[in-house]
């Protein structure tokens, strides 16, 4: 297949990984911020390949993993109102809240669809008028173009039964908390290439003179990561700090300029509460007043809902990197993808759930 | 001998409506009986662990007797000491017509490639039919036209039948029910706790091909290459890879849950590990394609007219070459081994070198964000 066979050629990775090892004197710490990325990084055994050469660290780039517990107890609270039909993306409906999940509500009764597009949802709500049609807007940067559009579709058509359950977050303030933190490790990072095709890279390039550390953005698939990592080692190896594009194929310097309008259209800054993180200030997006008709936390009477992680998860220092998923006592005894017991095991693309879904037969054996 | 009829049961789902719930029954046991309160959820129906944990906690402990509990595909019973096997199947896909079948011959297919992996010889059928109140019939006679043809192509004699109505809501247009009894064939004795250190794996073609086409129809998903479902009876390339070798251990059709629950279900019945090769499972590009954009692995999507076979290595070659020999086996492939290592754990080699798990799913595998 064009464009993902030659960044999975056993070869070139091969090439690079050696590179990689020949260039290395050191363990260099490297995070790759998106659940993507992480993904492809366990999927593949990256890390296997690179030896002692860079010690990988996962961030928080998981959209599915840092949406706060309260976000999807109020996605089941208007599932299971006779009036609504919700509609998320897949892999939302099985990530618990507080108590239940999305699938639950369903079984309960409640109107719950999967749907690939939030236009999709504009298109329901159109044809259902007697259905509140409520779309969980989760995401990063990259799912907030669409959101926008549907809005402002919805808004063109004057829609009166359609809203945004919004619970978007940003990548920049996150890295900026870990960097910021005493306990940080982390040398280099490999930024989020979809995130970048988006909103551009200058908010990298702030945060490369900001806090004196090399980032680059890196693509998905297997040789665009060991060719970002190999990119970050070359930068620490000869004493460089700058900001590079290894995912060249997608992203430019301003990133995608109508998509960033949209966005800036509908949606403004806000600070907001990262699953397993807590709040970070000025870290997500909300909708502005003069959308409030399609916000469905204002539309809607929802509840404060408050909610705990459970003590004995570590989630927050898995996010930011400080330890690895098998660093947890409880990782594949008391938490599994089954019955997660916090953010990144529930989804595969949280650290927790990668580790244990493609590697854990490295720790049995 | 009284007959002892098996059967095994479970809820409708969305995609492609198999039982074939058969596996060592401790294999993936929650140490948790399903709390009190709980309810039936769609990925109870996928095939994966949740199903698991249903026919544990619920079906195996009222229903459970020495021939039920083996878990296969069929089961298989002794009536004047010739061997018959029976299957039972339910049948709820949406959409009911999609390219390469509608749910008539899916039903057909799917209950005669049941009674197949037993290295059985189909002969007669009953099917039941559950109709939504408004059905077109046309739309029905669409549908038995269908199974009619393709029993007749497997030459089965469907002898029994049953219908009921249901109130518009009450069902989702057809749901059919079938049971299928078959003659197992003179020394074949198949099983999912037979496999071996240092079997081989094989598959008889391409991955995923049934999944991606209905759910291509389902969410009107528009490909350039649009994906045909593999829907065919198997029971003639079970003839041909039996001509060709009898050192099968075990034969099962990767149909709901796909080549990793298969895999994962004989491995836990068998206590052995199985160790895959990436570069030799056949995926056609369109799927993969597909997959690739939906965020789905073809590994879990399901088939309806493939088998995975556990053949002793000394016959390997043997058997790949029989089931190359039939049309429907053209692209098979060698794509793995069993070992003693990680036992009830299938790992797979990856291009690069390096090995990862290849897991039960917890239900159905759910499109990704991003």
């Amino acid at each position: 297949m064009k464009y993902l066979d030659e960044y999975r050629d056993a070869k070139i990775a091969h090439g690079l990984a050696a590179e990689i090892r020949r260039r290395s004197t050191k363990p260099w710490v490297l995070m790759e911020i998106c659940g993507g990325q992480t993904h492809t990084l366990v999927r593949y055994g990256i890390d296997d390949l690179l030896g002692n050469s860079v010690e990988l660290v996962h961030g928080p780039g998981c959209p599915v993993c840092v949406t706060p517990l309260e976000m999807i107890d109020r996605a089941i609270a208007l599932a299971r109102r006779p009036e609504v039909t919700l509609l998320s993306y897949g892999d939302m409906l099985r990530v618990p809240g507080s108590g239940s999940d999305l699938f639950h509500a369903k079984a309960e009764g409640g109107e719950v669809r999967v749907v690939y597009s939030p236009t999709d949802a504009v298109q329901l709500a159109r044809t259902r008028p007697d259905r509140k049609v409520v779309f969980f807007a989760i995401g990063f940067e990259t799912t907030a173009p669409a959101h926008a559009m549907a809005v402002l579709q919805a808004a063109k058509l004057g829609l009166k039964n359609f809203s945004l359950l919004v619970s978007h977050v940003l990548v920049p303030p996150a890295i900026r908390v870990l960097l910021a933190s005493p306990k940080n490790r982390v040398e280099g990072f490999i930024a989020p290439g979809h995130v970048c095709t988006v909103v551009g890279c200058q908010e990298y390039q702030e945060l490369v003179k900001e806090f004196h550390v090399p980032i680059v953005v890196g693509g998905f698939e297997p040789v665009d990561l060991l060719e970002a990592i190999n990119m970050l080692v070359a930068q620490l190896e000869e004493g460089r700090v700058g900001m590079e594009n290894q995912y060249t194929r997608s992203v430019q310097y301003q990133g995608n300029q109508p998509a960033r309008e949209a966005v800036a259209r509908v949606f403004e800054i806000s600070d907001r509460k990262w699953r397993g993180i807590g709040s970070i200030p000025l870290s997500g997006l909300r909708l502005k007043q003069e959308f409030a008709a399609f916000d469905a936390e204002r539309i809607f009477d929802l509840a404060e809902v408050r909610a705990e992680e459970p003590s004995e998860c570590i989630s927050a220092e898995v996010l930011l990197g400080h330890k690895k998923p098998t660093d947890c006592p409880a990782f594949g005894a008391r938490c599994s993808p089954e019955k997660p017991l916090g953010a990144p095991m529930v989804s595969t693309e949280g650290a927790c759930a990668a580790y244990y879904q493609y590697r854990r037969h490295v720790a049995a054996v | 001998m009284p007959l002892t009829i098996s059967t095994d049961a479970t809820s409708p789902q969305s995609d492609a409506v198999r039982k074939e719930d058969k596996k060592d029954p401790g294999a993936f046991s929650c140490p948790v009986p399903l709390p009190a309160g709980e309810r039936v959820l769609l990925g109870h129906g996928s095939g994966g662990k949740l199903s698991v944990e249903l026919l544990n906690d619920v079906f195996l402990p009222a229903l459970g007797n020495p021939v039920l509990d083996r878990m296969e595909d069929q089961a298989v019973v002794s009536v004047n000491g010739a061997r018959l096997a029976i299957s039972t199947d339910s049948f709820v896909v949406k959409p009911l017509f999609f390219r390469g079948g509608n749910i008539g011959s899916l039903a057909v297919h799917g209950t005669m490639n049941d009674l197949a992996m037993g290295g059985a010889k189909p002969l007669w059928m009953s099917v039941a039919f559950i109709l939504e109140e408004g059905l077109p019939i046309d739309m029905l006679r669409r549908i038995v036209s269908s199974m009619r043809d393709a029993a007749a192509d497997a030459g089965v004699q469907i002898v029994a039948g049953d219908t009921k109505v249901v109130e518009r809501g009450g069902a989702d247009g057809v749901f059919i029910n079938t049971t299928g009894i078959g003659r197992v064939r003179e020394g074949i004795f198949l099983s999912a706790n037979q496999a071996k250190p240092g079997d081989a794996i094989l598959v008889s073609g391409t991955l995923g091909d049934h999944g991606i086409a209905i759910l291509a129809e389902r969410e009107g998903l528009q490909f350039e290459t649009q994906v045909t479902s593999d829907s065919a009876a198997l029971h003639t390339l079970v003839d041909a890879l039996l001509q060709g070798t009898r050192k099968i251990r075990c034969m099962r059709d990767p149909t709901r849950g796909g080549l990793s629950s298969t895999l994962n279900e004989i491995a836990a019945s068998s206590r052995v590990g199985m160790e895959l090769e990436e570069t030799a499972i056949p995926v056609r590009e369109e799927v993969r394609g597909a997959c690739e954009m939906l965020g789905l692995d073809p590994l879990y999507v399901a088939n309806e007219g493939k088998l995975v076979a556990i053949v002793a290595a000394s016959a390997a070659q043997d058997a790949l070459h029989a089931l190359q020999s039939h049309p429907l086996g053209k692209d098979a492939r060698i794509i793995g081994r069993v070992t003693a290592e990680h036992a009830k754990m299938v790992v797979m080699r990856t291009p690069f070198g390096t090995t990862r798990i290849v897991d039960m799913l917890a239900g159905d595998q759910l499109p990704r964000i991003c």
